[in-house]
């Protein structure tokens, strides 16, 4: 867990440093300063216990003098020379070892004029990530992007280019060198930039909630009834909504158009098979420029053709597009188009109070829920201060557990619907599935929008009948059903024959391209969050963690498989453990609903069925975060898609699709 | 590895398995008439089951879980014939969605605020059924729903239903009593103990008095305050969920925010 509070010690080595701005308000979030602006060394009565700079970050100091400084009261460090920023990534990659960039996102501190890139690389053998930021004057232009950019990082760290695509659609910040700047969630020409201070919504009513005109006047009004077309929509400057024409591909096309990747074009006309190591079977024809296969005349000299998988595929797991480039059945490029599905989840939590927040995480990946909400949960209790109780944290185990056997119930059954086992496995495995999500609904409320996590606790305990259902299924039925599942496909010869060398993506690549969850662990990375940086209780437990080396889409179902095993022999042991705690003891302290959260940004996270799911959350001491941010494992993983794809046939990329596991509640939020 | 196949036949295994186990489980429960028998859909989605597990809806329900959660209700206490919603706004500012909507009543007089609802609105178009409503009211005056069929045919006034007014709210207690019974004995358990303990506190107080003006004679009201606190206390120390500990507690919280 990354923990970042405001302010740090006073012993740092940045504090006497002459380079220090003065503005130590900045960092603890812009719109109450006066939260925030304490003096250094005065600690908030219930904060969480004082940062330190860590090793590396004075390694870094030292490394490049002024250029990386450490104000006061913040969290990690500022590259204050954003030409030296990718200078300085490298060697944190490849001096200080943080070979994998979990999450980048940017802050807008309005009240102080600049944007604030925050960069979170940590390294794959484990440990906290650390922080490092840079600044952009943000403009008070509602449509154009910053005039400083920012260097792109995806040389350096190529899980960067969703997240950095992400962060200029979001805010509006240019990178410089990336090889794709367009918007990712909102569409081409959407105008202004969505998670600005400044930007508002259609039907806004209010920067934070609870608004006023609920209570006690409340009398009742459709939000569609509040007139959208007045003063909730901005126009561009000379836009006419009758004679619009959008053309929002033709970027994304003539991105396709520009170049066949994976085959470099010597300036003599002759091409070169790129030395990128391709999955087994790949077979990329080696071509010229005008696409002529040079390699074997024999062959059909044919043209490249784009085929738009999606958004209603059946096989793209929701509303996800494929755009692909064919030659023949070869995918020779990919890309993809994502936000069918986007509804500025950031912006509501930064709308919402942090209790709200809570069944809002629930809707991201929708497959795992209550893991979501572990996620949230447990930043936030980071920020507070606050321990949940010893029975809240054994049910939160078993909860979280339960999902992931759930959720890769799912996934499993929903890739061999790719492969086109349509539908017996996958309603072999949802029947069990479905009576897991029997007990969340006899324990919670609600089959998969659980809304299970407090802040210091949990809704709801379990009874003595629930527990029984719940060892029912954890000692009996599960255990079962899980060798009945092996039974049924491991050793399966069509099953072998279309995923074994299929996706592959090897270990280097995987955590350059910060992939995480089961597909890293597929590619012999032992890196799963719950033992490289433990949190809640899993340090009690004795499991395994679950590793493969073929990093294929065959892996990438064992890993699943013998990761369920591992969270059964979890599930056990914690209900095996319940009894040593008191029943009904399941909230810490006084149960509340207006929290207030200390000034101050954390980064926590945790593992879910999907991989590693982050929050970036700053707060600026009030009800409400200052800044959102999910990092979304779906979402990241999808940035290796390309990679893994390119020299496999098309029938294949539905299959590497589905190994990832992708839902798009989470990547499109 | 073995011979070429194998793995194929292994999982035809698994499939026949699934075939057979759907019609022995059936058979079992048509040649077993006697004794007393779980009713079909939950036999059939018991965790022992082998077979089949679908029931056919709607002629067939599963019983829902007693904390299942839909739209939420208002409570409406049949004793005291009165709303029990004191209109303190706590569901309007948990409500993440901001679904609720609350007119506080005021005396016509002194224009003070009357703890009754004049109007209140649950837009269910929007509302997420989160139950922080239900979980988060110091008085039980809201509760979430089992009733998950809302539709409505469009010939209904548009909206008319969705965004339900006070009076398609609100249901009487017997309602809650009958779909919640566990939750609705922690009600009748606090609210027992609430009244010995004023009771007992009176009495204390009581006897004190008489104590003071009898001046002096104090060892027998403190044995008459005895027996109320007792049963106070094994009320109290049952596992009933701890929210029913902290609800005096929230609602001092929330007299503090108003």
């Amino acid at each position: 867990m990354a923990e970042e509070t405001t302010p740090p010690t006073s012993a740092e080595p940045a504090a006497s440093k002459p380079a220090v701005p003065a503005r130590p308000a900045a960092a603890a979030g812009g719109a109450k300063p006066t939260a925030a602006a304490k003096p250094a060394g005065h600690a908030a009565p219930k904060g969480p216990p004082l940062a330190t700079l860590t090793p590396e970050l004075a390694q870094l100091q030292q490394q490049f003098g002024e250029s990386v400084i450490a104000p006061a009261p913040y969290v990690g460090v500022l590259v204050n020379d954003l030409g030296k920023l990718r200078e300085v990534m490298t060697y944190v990659r490849d001096q200080l070892g943080f070979d994998m960039l979990a999450n980048a996102t940017a802050v807008d501190y309005i009240k102080e004029g600049y944007i604030e890139v925050v960069y979170h690389p940590q390294r794959s053998k484990g440990g906290e990530p650390i922080t490092l930021k840079v600044r952009v004057p943000r403009g008070n232009d509602p449509v154009a992007p910053t005039e400083v950019a920012v260097p792109s990082l995806v040389p350096v760290y190529a899980g960067a280019e969703f997240q950095e695509r992400e962060i200029y659609d979001m805010f509006g910040v240019r990178f410089e060198g990336h090889p794709d700047l367009r918007r990712i969630l909102t569409w081409e020409g959407f105008y202004g930039w969505p998670l600005r201070k400044d930007w508002r919504e259609p039907y806004y009513e209010g920067d934070t909630k609870p608004f006023e005109s609920r209570w006690p006047g409340g009398h009742h009004q459709l939000a569609e009834e509040r007139v959208p077309w007045q003063d909730n929509v901005n126009y561009p400057p000379g836009f006419d909504p009758l004679n619009f024409q959008a053309n929002p591909d033709a970027g994304l096309y003539d991105s396709m158009l520009g170049g066949v990747p994976g085959v470099e074009v010597e300036p003599n006309g002759q091409a070169q098979r790129s030395p990128q190591p391709k999955g087994v079977g790949a077979s990329v024809p080696v071509l010229d420029r005008n696409y002529n296969n040079l390699a074997d005349d024999e062959e059909l000299q044919t043209d490249q053709i784009i085929v738009n998988m999606g958004p209603q595929h059946p096989s793209t797991h929701g509303v996800l597009r494929m755009v692909v480039k064919l030659d023949g059945e070869t995918v020779t490029d990919l890309k993809l188009v994502l936000g069918y599905l986007h509804r500025n989840h950031e912006k509501i939590g930064e709308r919402n109070t942090w209790l709200h927040n809570i069944p809002y995480t629930d809707r991201l990946d929708y497959i795992c829920g209550i893991a979501n909400e572990l996620g949230y949960v447990i930043t936030v209790e980071k920020m507070m201060g606050i321990k949940p109780t010893e029975r809240a944290e054994y049910l939160r185990v078993i909860m979280t557990e339960l999902t992931r056997i759930e959720s890769h119930f799912w996934a499993i059954g929903f890739l061999l619907n790719d492969l086109g086992a349509f539908y017996t496995p996958a309603l072999y495995f949802i029947t069990e599935r479905d009576l897991i999500l029997d007990l969340f609904e006899s324990v919670t409320g609600s089959r998969l929008m659980c809304n299970y996590m407090r802040f210091g606790g949990v809704s709801r305990d379990l009874t003595e009948d629930q527990i029984m259902r719940a060892r029912e299924l954890a000692f009996e039925r599960i255990p079962r059903k899980i060798d009945e599942l092996e039974q049924l496909l491991t050793d399966n010869e069509i099953i072998k024959a279309r995923t074994i060398g299929v996706g592959y993506l090897p270990a280097e690549r995987s955590i350059n391209y910060s992939l995480t969850g089961p597909c890293l662990r597929a590619a012999g990375v032992p890196y799963d969050i719950r033992r490289v940086d433990p949190y809640s209780i899993y340090d009690r437990f004795d499991f395994d963690i679950p590793v493969f080396y073929g990093a294929d889409v065959y892996d990438r179902y064992r890993v699943r498989v013998a990761e369920m095993r591992q969270s059964l022999r979890i599930v056990q042991q914690a209900l095996n453990q319940l009894d040593q705690t008191k029943p009904g003891d399941i909230q810490a302290g006084k149960k509340a609903y207006n929290h207030r959260v200390p000034a101050g940004q954390a980064y926590g996270r945790v593992e879910t069925p999907k991989g590693e799911l982050g929050f970036y959350l700053v707060s600026d001491g009030g009800q409400n975060a200052y800044r959102y941010h999910v990092r979304s494992s779906s979402f990241i993983n999808l940035n290796s898609l390309k990679e893994m794809t390119v020299g496999q046939k098309v029938a294949d990329a539905v299959v590497i699709l589905g190994s990832l596991d992708i839902v798009l509640g989470e990547v499109d939020r | 590895m073995g011979l070429l196949g194998t793995g194929i036949l292994k999982g035809l295994g698994v499939t026949l398995r699934h075939f057979i186990d759907t019609y022995a489980e059936d058979l079992k429960y048509i040649l077993n008439k006697s004794g007393v028998q779980q009713p079909r859909p939950l036999r059939r989605q018991s965790p022992k089951a082998r077979g089949l597990v679908t029931v056919e809806y709607p002629r067939e329900r599963l019983p829902l879980p007693e904390n299942f959660r839909y739209v939420p209700f208002l409570v409406y206490d049949t004793e005291k014939q009165d709303d029990k919603c004191t209109s303190c706004g706590i569901c309007a500012k948990v409500c993440p969605p901001q679904c609720i909507w609350i007119v506080r009543t005021e005396d016509p007089v002194t224009k003070r605020p009357v703890p009754q609802p004049k109007e209140f609105y649950i837009d269910t178009t929007i509302c997420m059924n989160c139950g922080y409503c239900a979980e988060f009211c110091p008085f039980d005056a809201i509760k979430m729903d089992h009733d998950y069929e809302l539709s409505y045919y469009p010939h209904q006034e548009p909206h008319a239903r969705l965004v339900q007014d006070k009076a398609e709210l609100t249901k009487p207690d017997t309602y809650h009593a009958s779909i919640h019974p566990t939750d609705w004995h922690r009600e009748l358990e606090d609210r027992a103990a609430e009244e010995a303990k004023k009771k007992a506190a009176a009495e204390a107080k009581a006897k004190a008095d008489a104590a003071k003006a009898a001046g002096g004679s104090a060892a027998p009201g403190a044995a008459g305050a005895k027996p109320a606190t007792p049963a106070a206390a094994a009320t109290t120390s049952k596992p009933a969920p701890p929210k029913a500990e902290d609800k005096p507690a929230d609602a001092a919280g929330e007299a503090s925010d108003q």
